[in-house]
């Protein structure tokens, strides 16, 4: 098959034009035959497609709980009992139509691109692919989920260049469109798949009494902290809110809903070496210490008087900071930089919780706002140590005189 | 002082110069791209706002806003010289931009040079004047009010710059298509930007 095809993509041949495309789909499939003619400066196999299935490998966790959360929310809030087969089934058959839409626009964006710029497919997408349906709310109509993967492939990366080259984030240009450009779909009750399983019809007669589809950040932006919180139904879960929400029983976009399932995701990365612990662990820090600094001056803002470990497991804290904060493109490139990032992100995901009413959720505004630091960050980083070095070099001239 | 410390944040962040009202674009632009000349640009026109900012309140309060001469005698109390606003903002601006000027030409010769005519174009750059008419618009109520606001609206446009700047750097290594080299990515570029710092609006201090 491929010694038959190859001939009319390569120079020459009749499809040459779609030779990225060929290329891309080849290694891809099958191992590359290349190599190297000028002695081997490789260490390591490591590359671009290896690195990014690792990324992807390490999401599998947060989709698979994803898939079952949108049926168990969704069987809760009908009054049913969630069971796990009938919850996974429900979950896949709303997700998987977002992440095929998500990938064949992005792709096929992608392949276009590279057909026209005459360069080799790179696999940036492929966990992007997959990272915008995962921010997304599970009932989300697919034509958004295309128009925000266009968005964010031509807007967000290919004008800058393409793959490694993007100065956001792409999966979280996509939210972010979405976000500003259709409110009503991205806050509120949405949080909760109600369309039926085989069509659009929304189901309302159904619901419980006291059906609340919002996050509990959300409810916490709506009523105020008074240490309360229901689930879906209506039912009061405030004894085992924090362990709900670390295993993720609780409504939020696909992925984003449990903590432990990022951390798992988390321990992948960081034993691969490629999600940067120093991100992780300083954007924890940071949302602990200022959700704590809260505490210890709340008054008049009853949001702040919510405990701050609380912020820890709510929301898209835990799934922002290992798969988005930790993007090796846009985020902080120096040891220390890194670290400044990820307490920034941290700190300002929390402030922005508590003190702007217009956003119950911040974290995703936070990495985007440090995306757009990270190159200032790297450059004071950068400069601190040139300066220092200069004076040490300085003071051991000065002693040899 | 909580006050003052409100409307400091507030124009740093919220009313952000830059992506909040688009104001000063054309040094923005065009001194973007290095890091060192965005960060002396940036103390330029924080300086310039700090000071043209409280010099044009008193200037409203003592000149120009109706009744504002009654300190001169009763026979003046009716005056307003409100229409007079524009060119006395716009003169004090010049005034103090040409002052800037001196200094860094004295101080920094070599700043004075990589800067360039965008130096004495700090006369006519949006922000400063924007600044004043703000200042008057929202009606702040002392002076020490109005050079909060100016600084920090100075503060914000020199934290749009410098990141800017240093994204510029970085971006000198990416493939950006022709077309859009130079200025066009850069618009590009600061509407996303614009989209990062959105996560302020509607905060209320």
């Amino acid at each position: 098959m491929e010694k038959k095809l190859e001939p009319s993509f390569k120079e020459g041949g009749k499809l040459h034009k779609f030779w990225p495309l060929y290329d891309g789909f080849a290694t891809f499939l099958f191992v590359p035959g290349h190599v190297t003619h000028n002695g081997v400066h490789v260490r390591d196999s490591i590359d671009l497609k290896r690195t990014m299935s690792v990324v992807i490998l390490a999401l599998v966790p947060c989709l698979l709980f994803g898939m079952y959360n949108t049926g168990y929310q969704h069987f809760l809030a009908l009054g049913q009992t969630p069971e796990l087969g009938a919850s996974f089934l429900y979950g896949l058959l709303k997700v998987l139509p977002i992440v095929v839409v998500s990938y064949a626009v992005g792709l096929g964006i992608e392949f276009a691109f590279c057909i026209i710029k005459k360069h080799p497919i790179s696999e940036g997408y492929l966990v992007s692919g997959i990272l915008i349906p995962l921010v997304l709310p599970a009932d989300i109509p697919l034509w958004m989920v295309a128009l925000a993967a266009a968005f964010a492939v031509i807007i967000g990366k290919e004008i800058f260049g393409g793959t490694g080259m993007n100065v956001l984030n792409v999966a979280l240009v996509a939210r972010a469109f979405l976000f500003f450009a259709y409110p009503t779909y991205m806050s509120g009750d949405m949080w909760v798949s109600m369309n039926d399983r085989n069509g659009y019809e929304v189901i309302k007669e159904g619901l419980v009494d006291g059906y609340s589809g919002s996050t509990l950040l959300g409810q916490v932006a709506d009523a105020g902290f008074n240490g309360t919180f229901k689930n879906v139904a209506g039912a009061d879960i405030t004894s085992t809110v924090f362990s709900d929400a670390f295993f993720g029983f609780i409504p939020g976009s696909i992925g984003e809903t449990s903590t432990l399932a990022c951390l798992i995701g988390a321990a992948i990365l960081i034993i691969s070496g490629i999600g940067s612990w120093r991100i992780i662990f300083s954007t924890f820090l940071g949302a602990y210490a200022i959700g704590l600094l809260f505490n210890a001056v709340a008054g008049s803002n009853a949001y702040m008087a919510m405990p701050a470990h609380y912020h820890l497991v709510f929301g898209g804290l835990a799934f922002g900071a290992v798969y988005m904060a930790t993007d090796p493109v846009s985020a902080a490139q120096t040891k220390l930089g890194k670290l400044i990032y990820g307490f920034g992100i941290g700190a300002f995901a929390v402030i922005i919780r508590v003190v702007n009413p217009a956003y119950p959720e911040g974290v995703m505004l936070s990495i985007l706002f440090f995306n757009v630091m990270a190159p200032i960050i790297d450059y004071f980083v950068v400069q601190s140590n040139i300066n220092k070095r200069v004076k040490r070099f300085k003071l051991a001239s000065n002693g040899v005189k | 002082m909580e006050n003052l410390l409100n409307i400091f944040v507030k124009s740093i962040f919220i009313d952000n110069m830059i992506f909040a009202y688009f104001l000063g674009m054309c040094s923005y632009l065009a001194v973007s791209k290095r890091v060192s000349t965005a960060i002396g640009l940036g103390a330029a026109v924080i300086f310039v706002l700090g000071i043209t900012v409280p010099i044009n309140w008193l200037l409203e309060n003592y000149v120009l806003k109706a009744g504002a001469l009654s300190w001169m005698g009763e026979q003046f109390k009716d005056v307003d010289l409100s229409f007079l606003s524009f060119i006395m903002f716009i003169a004090v601006v010049a005034a103090i931009t040409q002052l800037v000027e001196m200094v860094v030409e004295k101080f920094t010769p070599s700043l004075y040079n990589s800067l360039g005519i965008f130096l004495p174009l700090i006369a006519v750059n949006c922000s400063i004047l924007g600044g004043a008419l703000f200042m008057q618009s929202r009606g702040y109520e002392s002076i020490g009010e109005a050079s909060v606001f100016g600084i920090g609206s100075g503060i914000g446009w020199f934290l749009a710059i410098v990141a800017i700047a240093a994204i510029r750097e970085k971006m000198r290594y990416s493939k950006v298509p022709a077309p859009l080299r130079g200025l066009g990515i850069t618009f590009i570029l600061t509407g996303l930007m614009g989209l990062a710092f959105l996560s302020f609006a509607g905060i209320k201090l």
